[in-house]
């Protein structure tokens, strides 16, 4: 529900934002040649910022070399309460996909990991802050269940803002299908990585995101079921430095471990390999 | 006495006009108050079959609507409450205990509301910590272990946004409580009877039957939340409420809710005992039926149930 923007850029604003062999880092204003930007994955070298990649580019870095399948790609949202605030629904959502050229805010399929076939799925933040609709619920829905039935471990990475407002108690139930969908998955067992990106809020921190049995952040990342402006108006007082960062829940014992994104692939590679087995077949 | 709505303005002139002629004591003024009492009534319940979106947040949020409190001393018998999630503490904003409803055993899951400011803050307006979520996750395990029907009344505002409660996982919490009530092999009934604030209320609202008392609202986010962040104006709060169909007519339409129970004319908090008398006859003849079900296919009912909501497009349907 919180569409926190707090440090972020979507990503198209990057690009427009400085065009041609140079980067200029979001935080520290320092440049950066694009390939080396590119090298290291969109973190800045100087400050360590992290940039937010794109579900496309996040499924692109994690797999192996175009082994990636997409699933479900003509899953369109519809308007079903005929929603309207300053602007109309339709029209937000024809923005979004004109900007990420995604007919929703996720990205799902099949793919190898350091040759492990896995079932993979995206959120994309540049699409209205990576919200969870019934679009993004049906294809996270369908991709647990394609990896219960194929016995593929699944991994999901999130970048939500939360449920999406415009769609009503029908985004709200998307918590409950998702949910659903890993308790099965689970029951079947599956191994379930889910990996937590800036930010990961609202609906979908309280549903498949909080629900990995392992769970990974990268660093500094924003995790929580309030946000933060939200919890300071119904507090009344500021919030403590670090406050719902990802060593904040570290800390507190809500996830498993923080990764630096150079490391990711190496880290998944090794839980896949250890948890081979005959239920997860290469 | 109760507070008067607004738009309960024309029925209450009438009704103190009532008042006076009823200290005449005269046989005219006996013919007038009749006449007078039969017009307050058409017109209430004109009034509340045409309540916008908002005025049922107003109702369902009136400080003398029937709370869980009430509800457990109308419609159940011999309850005993269970306390405490074992891990940290015990949430008085979330309330279980052992029931019976017409001497029929079930377990009771639900969401404390107060009445004024010292009840309020005594179960922190309603609204749940993990620890809260948490302990309703240990008596549904024990409900599922001895066969016994639960039975969730769902009236928050939603899920606590502090410090300690994001600390200890709220967003994990709820989570858990999904994923654990959707394969729950027994029978469950929720109810929401007043506020059904997101996901806050949906970690005590996965099961069988969903029922929604007439004025109750069901929402994603408060229309004051939703005004905040999509208006930049918390006072479009009306307007938001008329967007997100959070009314009960509008989720059964939407075939989001399975039974809309209907309330007294002038709302639930005007006729007690008729509600929980309404309540109590819908909720057994669930639970009866429910119990019919092999709970194999309960479970599988339920996935399926939930699978279902949504829409989209899809080319190759299309
Ligand atoms: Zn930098």
């Amino acid at each position: 529900m919180v569409q926190d923007k707090e440090g972020v850029l979507p990503p198209q604003n990057r690009r427009t934002a400085s065009d041609g062999l140079w980067i200029k880092c979001e935080k520290c204003q320092e440049l950066v040649y694009r390939r080396e930007w590119e090298r290291l994955l969109q973190v800045c070298p100087h400050c360590r910022y992290y940039s937010q990649l794109t579900a496309k580019e996040r499924i692109a870095f994690l797999l192996d070399k175009a082994s990636f399948k997409e699933h479900d790609k003509d899953l369109k949202p519809t308007d079903p309460l005929g929603f309207k605030d300053s602007k109309t629904y339709k029209k937000r959502l024809a923005q979004a996909q004109k900007k990420t050229g995604l007919f929703d805010a996720t990205i799902t399929g099949e793919g190898q990991l350091g040759g492990h076939k896995v079932a993979i799925g995206a959120l994309d933040f540049g699409f209205m802050g990576g919200s969870m609709g019934t679009v993004v619920g049906e294809k996270i829905t369908r991709i647990i269940e394609k990896a219960t039935k194929r016995r593929l471990p699944l991994i999901l990475v999130s970048s939500s803002g939360g449920a999406r407002m415009q769609e009503g108690v029908f985004s709200l139930m998307q918590m409950v299908k998702t949910s659903s969908a890993i308790a099965w998955f689970k029951e079947k067992g599956g191994l379930y990585i889910s990996i937590l990106t800036h930010p990961t809020t609202g609906g979908v921190t309280a549903s498949f995101a909080s629900l990995g049995d392992i769970i990974i952040a990268e660093p500094k990342t924003l995790i929580g079921f309030a946000g933060p402006r939200v919890i300071e108006k119904t507090i009344k007082e500021s919030l403590p430095e670090g406050f719902q960062r990802a060593e904040f829940l570290l800390k507190h014992g809500l996830i498993d471990m923080i990764v630096e994104r150079h490391h990711l692939r190496k880290v998944l590679i090794q839980i896949l390999d250890f948890f081979k087995s005959e239920k997860c077949p290469l | 006495m109760n507070k008067e709505f607004d738009f309960e303005r024309p029925i209450v002139e009438i009704e103190s006009k009532i008042e006076e002629l009823s200290r005449e004591e005269t046989e005219e003024s006996k013919a007038e108050i009749e006449r007078l009492q039969q017009k307050a009534q058409r017109l209430r319940q004109k009034v509340f079959t045409k309540l916008s979106p908002w005025q049922r947040v107003q109702v369902a949020r009136h400080q003398q609507r029937p709370g869980l409190r009430n509800y457990i001393d109308g419609i159940f018998e011999d309850f005993l409450e269970l306390h405490g999630d074992r891990l940290f503490g015990d949430d008085p904003a979330i309330v279980t205990g052992l029931a019976k409803i017409d001497g029929l055993p079930v377990i009771l899951i639900g969401n404390q509301k107060g009445k004024d400011t010292t009840s309020n803050l005594a179960c922190n307006f309603g609204m749940p910590h993990p620890e809260g979520y948490r302990k309703a996750r240990r008596v549904m395990e024990l409900a599922q272990r001895f066969h016994k029907p639960i039975i969730t009344l769902i009236d928050t505002p939603g899920a606590y946004p502090g410090i300690g409660a994001e600390e200890r996982g709220q967003g994990e919490a709820i989570a858990s409580n999904l994923a654990y009530l959707s394969r729950l092999f027994t029978p469950i009934i929720v109810v929401i009877i007043g506020e059904g604030g997101s996901g806050g209320a949906l970690a005590i609202g996965v099961g069988d039957r969903i029922l929604m008392l007439e004025n109750a609202i069901y929402s994603v986010i408060s229309p004051e939340g939703c005004a905040a962040i999509l208006w930049n104006d918390e006072s479009k709060a009306e307007e938001a409420a008329g967007r997100l169909k959070l009314t009960s007519k509008d989720l059964l339409r939407l075939n989001l809710i399975d039974e809309i129970i209907p309330e007294p004319v002038g709302g639930a908090h005007r006729d007690y005992d008729e509600t929980f008398e309404r309540l109590k006859e819908a909720l057994l003849c669930h639970l009866r039926k429910l119990q019919q079900v092999k709970v194999e296919l309960l479970v599988a009912k339920r996935y399926e149930k939930f699978r279902k909501m949504g829409r989209f497009l899809e080319e190759s349907k299309e």
